[in-house]
């Protein structure tokens, strides 16, 4: 269960932010998850629902979750590919010389808040 | 209608732990410890090769454990027992890791003026561990025979986080068609720096080299 320990990393950071710009009230955080990232979206959610709602902050709050594809760059032949379907072999000249270009993320893109306060 | 205003973050969830790790291997360095991390899947017999470990250090380095695995002591008893060495049980309440808060917490209880090394012996998972810097100086990591040689291919992070892999349990090779040559391969194929050790923690074979890498790696954290 290593999305709980996220979603409280999640919750400090947004508090954090909720403070900073005096806000009473968080109605969204939107995550952007790379789709190689090992957080299960489903999971999170429900973490997510479990955690928020015992926050008065995020209570209500409802988390929008990006997935960001995942990209592989191959560094024999430069071209890229999508790194679910072929892995760390690239797939135009069968090199195994590759890096993820992007696809690794688990960020906080950003938060909604009520706008008429 | 409700308006919605919208404030950018763009921020890594990561990124508040990465800067406590930063802060608490400054401390480390500071005070002359060295700490490693040592990961595994359950049972794959981290605290077989810590008692195996801790007993060819006796006199080289000043040790202390902490034990995060399970939330009872029986691990942290085992190693106190066995050898002597001061180990202290962390309570992780059901976490699937530790982040460096936590290990900072837990060396609050350590002596750390009597040691030179202190391992933790974190939360048996081959996945969440990898993604916490727990401000170790070092990862390291058993695979043990019986899981099976595709493991690298299978958890990517865990092993490019590690600087060494201990191959445990070499013992049962006969019974499995675990593929060392290969093993190896895969390993470096996610980490080339990693530095590989087959050993048996059941009858101590190869643990001195793991010994002796730890001597070195100490040395070389206090001196350099
Ligand atoms: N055959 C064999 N068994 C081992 C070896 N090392 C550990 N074990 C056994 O594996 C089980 C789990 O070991 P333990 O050290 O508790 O694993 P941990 O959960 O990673 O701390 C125990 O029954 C050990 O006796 C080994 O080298 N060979
Ligand atoms: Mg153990
Ligand atoms: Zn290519």
């Amino acid at each position: 269960m290593h999305e709980l320990g996220i979603v409280f990393y999640i919750i400090k950071d947004v508090k954090k932010a909720a403070e900073e710009h005096g806000v009473g009230h968080v109605s969204a955080v939107v995550m952007d998850i790379g789709e190689v990232s090992t957080v299960v979206p489903d999971y999170l959610q429900d973490c997510w629902r479990w955690a928020a709602d015992k926050e008065e902050l995020l209570s209500g709050c409802e988390l929008r979750i990006n997935v960001i594809p995942a990209v592989t760059l191959c560094e024999d032949c430069r071209q890229e590919y999508r790194t679910v379907l072929h892995g760390k072999t690239c797939p135009h000249c069968g090199s195994g010389k590759t890096c993820l270009l992007r696809g690794n993320e688990v960020e906080i893109r950003e938060i909604e808040v009520p706008g008429n306060i | 209608m409700d308006e919605v205003k919208i404030i950018e973050i763009k921020k890594s969830v990561f990124a508040d732990n990465d800067a406590d790790a930063e802060a608490l291997r400054a401390d480390l360095k500071a005070r002359g410890v060295y700490l490693l991390n040592l990961m595994s899947s359950p049972g794959s017999g981290k605290t077989t090769t810590l008692i195996q470990t801790l007993l060819r250090l006796e006199g080289r380095l000043r040790v202390a454990v902490m034990e995060a695995d399970i939330d009872s002591d029986v691990d942290a008893v085992k190693i106190r027992e066995a050898t002597g060495v001061p180990s202290i049980q962390l309570h992780t309440g059901g976490m699937c890791h530790l982040d460096a808060e936590m290990t900072r917490q837990g060396l609050d209880n350590v002596a750390l003026q009597d040691v030179d090394l202190v391992v933790l012996e974190n939360v048996g998972n081959l996945v969440c561990p990898a993604e916490f810097d727990t401000g170790a100086v070092r990862n390291a990591m058993i695979l043990s025979v019986p899981e099976g040689e595709d493991k690298p291919l299978k958890y990517p992070l865990m092993f490019s986080v590690c600087d060494l892999v201990l191959i445990n349990k070499m013992d049962v090779l006969p019974y499995f068609d675990f593929d060392l040559e290969k093993c190896r391969e895969y390993i470096r194929m996610r980490n080339p720096r990693a530095k590989v050790l087959p050993i048996c923690a059941r009858t101590g074979e190869g643990v001195d080299a793991f010994a002796d890498w730890l001597v070195e790696e100490v040395y070389n954290w206090k001196h350099a």
